[in-house]
């Protein structure tokens, strides 16, 4: 009797909390959106084995050093970072050398200006927060280094799930190409306040940032055509690295962790069986 | 090692005796986790959660340890320094998200330990005080996992701060004081994190105290089992150790799988993406939800609106908030007077029927709570949350007492060993 009603149980229990994660995941996303669906992009950094496209990544940061960091600040990453997606070290060194910082003081006390090393952050487009948002209309635009993280479904999971949508997994990655692709005319009679443009995936459909992407906007080195959709593809990709740098070596130790894990608990449970064999 | 029987090669070495003849720690040891721990052969898998939830702790205590040697409490760095930890301290980004998911798996094993022991009624006569120290823990986690969540400075944090800690102005004359004092000052800023920083160090090891309590009270009797019958001799119990240890290890080894699959492979799961953007005092995000181990406690909390039902008998004594902080704080503090709110003398609800249809009731009602809390309170949600707040008072106060004077239950077991006829799982 005892047998099946504990396995019963058991799987009854585990439904629930199944049906209730399931249930909780839109909590996650932002209350107000009531946007479409962002569409599902097959990132190559998806999955068990997932790994940022090196070439996509590259291109992506070219995209964000032409483009989005005339607006948006990138602080969490270093010029040294940029190692982690495939540039060489005198790469690295060129490519931090192109900007200037204040260091200081000196001997004689006194600041002085050179150029950027690779374990310098990289240039912010306004020296500080209220001189952004003076720039911009009275609000600061937002630092890329989290923001696929920090938005609709936040950053790569292999598991989440959005209710809302049902079959979809989007995630962060998948907002931000969304938005960065989703510019159209406002509907007619769609009141549109001075300054703002038209973006259907933005809560709200208002957003500041007037469209940043256009056609051949930047000339890839490698002749990849500049469409917009392969740009906002490959500055997504770019921002999901910045975002979680360690997702490469994550799942690398996370796929061996789990096989380590797999043989233990099998051995444990083998031993668990020979020891109470002799139980009645 | 130290689970060896008294009478084992182990105790024969001179050191041991030398060391147990002065301090008999390795009896000690022994009676309480080693062979000379009869435990009852038939507990079930079930009984794995209280080894997993101190496996939990262990783990929280321990990363929480590393993490506090990188981690910078102030307002203006504490948000960096958490991403410092994520992208330059060497395997911080592993720490930081044990510490993370830890909580989770924390709650999720205290959670089905605490249902496990409402199924087969463990907290009745003679270990209510057991039970009681169970719900301090609790309450204590509770706390702790809030402060703890408000250390990364993100907006969540600061605003899940803000909401949780305004509550408790809603208390009668001292309530402004108490907030200024939470505070340290008429704001949540620096001053608050720093106490919740200091406190969140210090209750994890008032947790590790109250566990001690609750393993030493659980000695006295022993653990109860799925029959809910008395131990009535040697024949019904088996050693703790090979036994039991070999079993929760198997059972570690079950949950490390799954713990460890969420830190590799999703480990923002549990998390909120508003998180990842550093605290604004001047941009309220648009949904403010705790984690979702709060959410059945942040329904109760937010069922209590100026027409919810339950509100009306004290509506001239105060105002619905702090109606609704009494029943939040209340659905807890509840917990503990279990063992007299159920009156029936059958612990174990195999040999309840009608009680095993409303335990599974009740759980059900606390993942629709935990499901309103998720929500924001508009539409049928508020309906349901007020349902379901209902209904988990009434479980306890109606439902537990009339229970145990009308149902009839089948007959129990002679003994445990009656009742077995197969190896217990």
């Amino acid at each position: 009797m005892m047998k099946p009603t504990i396995k019963t149980a058991f799987a009854a229990v585990l439904t629930a909390a199944a049906v209730s994660a399931a249930a909780l995941a839109p909590t996650t996303a932002h209350a107000a959106a009531a946007g479409p669906k962002p569409e599902v992009q097959d990132w190559t950094f998806k999955g068990l084995f997932g790994t940022f496209d090196r070439a996509s990544v590259q291109r992506g940061y070219q995209v964000y050093k032409e483009v989005c960091a005339a607006c948006h600040s990138l602080n969490l990453i270093k010029f040294r970072n940029l190692a982690d997606i495939g540039y060489s070290e005198a790469q690295v060194k060129a490519l931090a050398a192109e900007y200037e910082i204040e260091d200081g003081p000196n001997d004689d006390g006194e600041m002085f200006m050179r150029k950027r090393t690779p374990s310098d952050p990289m240039p912010s487009p306004f020296p500080n927060a209220k001189a952004a948002a003076a720039a911009n209309g009275g609000k600061a635009p937002p630092d890329l280094s989290l923001i696929t993280k920090a938005r609709a479904q936040g950053g790569d999971s292999v598991i989440k799930v959005s209710m809302k949508h049902p079959g979809g997994f989007t995630i962060g990655a998948d907002y931000i190409y969304a938005l960065l692709t989703g510019y159209e005319e406002a509907p007619d009679g769609f009141e549109m306040p001075p300054g703002g443009s038209y973006n259907k995936y933005f809560p709200g459909h208002v957003i500041a940032m007037a469209p940043p992407l256009v056609e051949e906007g930047v000339e890839f080195s490698d002749g990849t055509k500049a469409t917009v959709s392969q740009m906002a593809h490959d500055v997504t990709m770019f921002l999901a690295w910045t975002a979680e740098p360690e997702l490469e070596a994550r799942k690398r130790l996370g796929v061996k962790v789990m096989l380590f894990l797999l043989a233990l608990t099998g051995m444990l449970y083998a031993l668990k069986r020979k020891i109470w064999s002799d139980i009645h | 090692m130290s689970e060896q029987q008294p009478t084992s090669k182990f105790m024969q070495n001179g050191v041991v005796k030398w060391i147990e003849h002065r301090m008999p720690i390795f009896s000690f040891i022994d009676h309480s986790v080693g062979s000379g721990y009869p435990a009852p052969k038939n507990l079930n898998y079930w009984w794995n959660f209280g080894s997993l939830a101190g496996l939990a702790l262990i783990i929280m205590i321990v990363s929480g340890i590393v993490l506090v040697m990188h981690y910078t409490p102030h307002t203006t760095l504490a948000f960096n320094s958490v991403e410092r930890i994520m992208r330059d301290v060497n395997g911080g980004w592993l720490i930081r998200y044990l510490h993370m998911n830890g909580a989770s798996f924390f709650f999720i094993a205290v959670y089905i330990h605490i249902f496990r022991g409402l199924y087969f009624g463990s907290y009745k006569y003679p270990r209510e005080l057991l039970w009681i120290i169970g719900v301090l823990i609790l309450l204590a986690m509770m706390a702790t996992a809030f402060m703890g969540y408000v250390l990364p400075w993100g907006q969540m944090s600061y605003w899940g701060a803000t909401v949780i800690t305004n509550l408790f102005s809603a208390i009668p004359v001292v309530g402004e004081s108490l907030v200024t004092l939470l505070w340290g000052g008429f704001v949540v800023d620096n001053p608050t994190l720093n106490r919740f920083f200091s406190l969140h160090y210090l209750l994890p090891f008032v947790i590790l105290g109250l566990v001690i309590m609750h393993i030493w009270a659980l000695h006295t009797f022993g653990s109860n089992n799925p029959t809910g019958v008395d131990v009535k001799g040697p024949q019904d119990t088996i050693p703790f150790h090979p036994y039991f240890t070999i079993k929760d290890l198997y059972g570690m080894g079950v949950f490390m799988l799954i713990f460890l699959f969420f830190v590799f492979f999703a480990p923002n799961y549990f998390g909120e993406a508003d998180n990842y953007i550093p605290a604004d005092s001047l941009a309220t995000p648009p949904h403010i939800v705790p984690e979702w181990y709060f959410l059945p406690s942040y329904a109760i909390l937010r069922a209590f609106t100026n027409e919810f039902i339950l509100y009306w008998p004290v509506s001239w004594l105060m105002t619905a908030k702090l109606a609704g902080v009494i029943a939040m704080f209340g659905s807890i503090i509840l917990l503990a007077l279990i063992p007299w709110l159920d009156t029936s003398k059958v612990r174990s609800a195999r040999y309840r029927p009608v009680y095993k249809w409303f335990f599974w009731i009740f759980v059900l009602d606390w993942i629709v709570l935990g499901m309103v809390g998720a929500h924001p309170a508009e539409g049928i949600w508020v309906v349901l949350g007020q349902v379901a707040t209902t209904y988990y008072f009434a479980h306890l106060l109606l439902i537990l007492p009339i229970l145990g004077v009308l149902e009839r239950p089948l007959a129990t077991p002679e003994s445990i060993s009656a009742s077995v006829t197969q190896p217990a799982e």
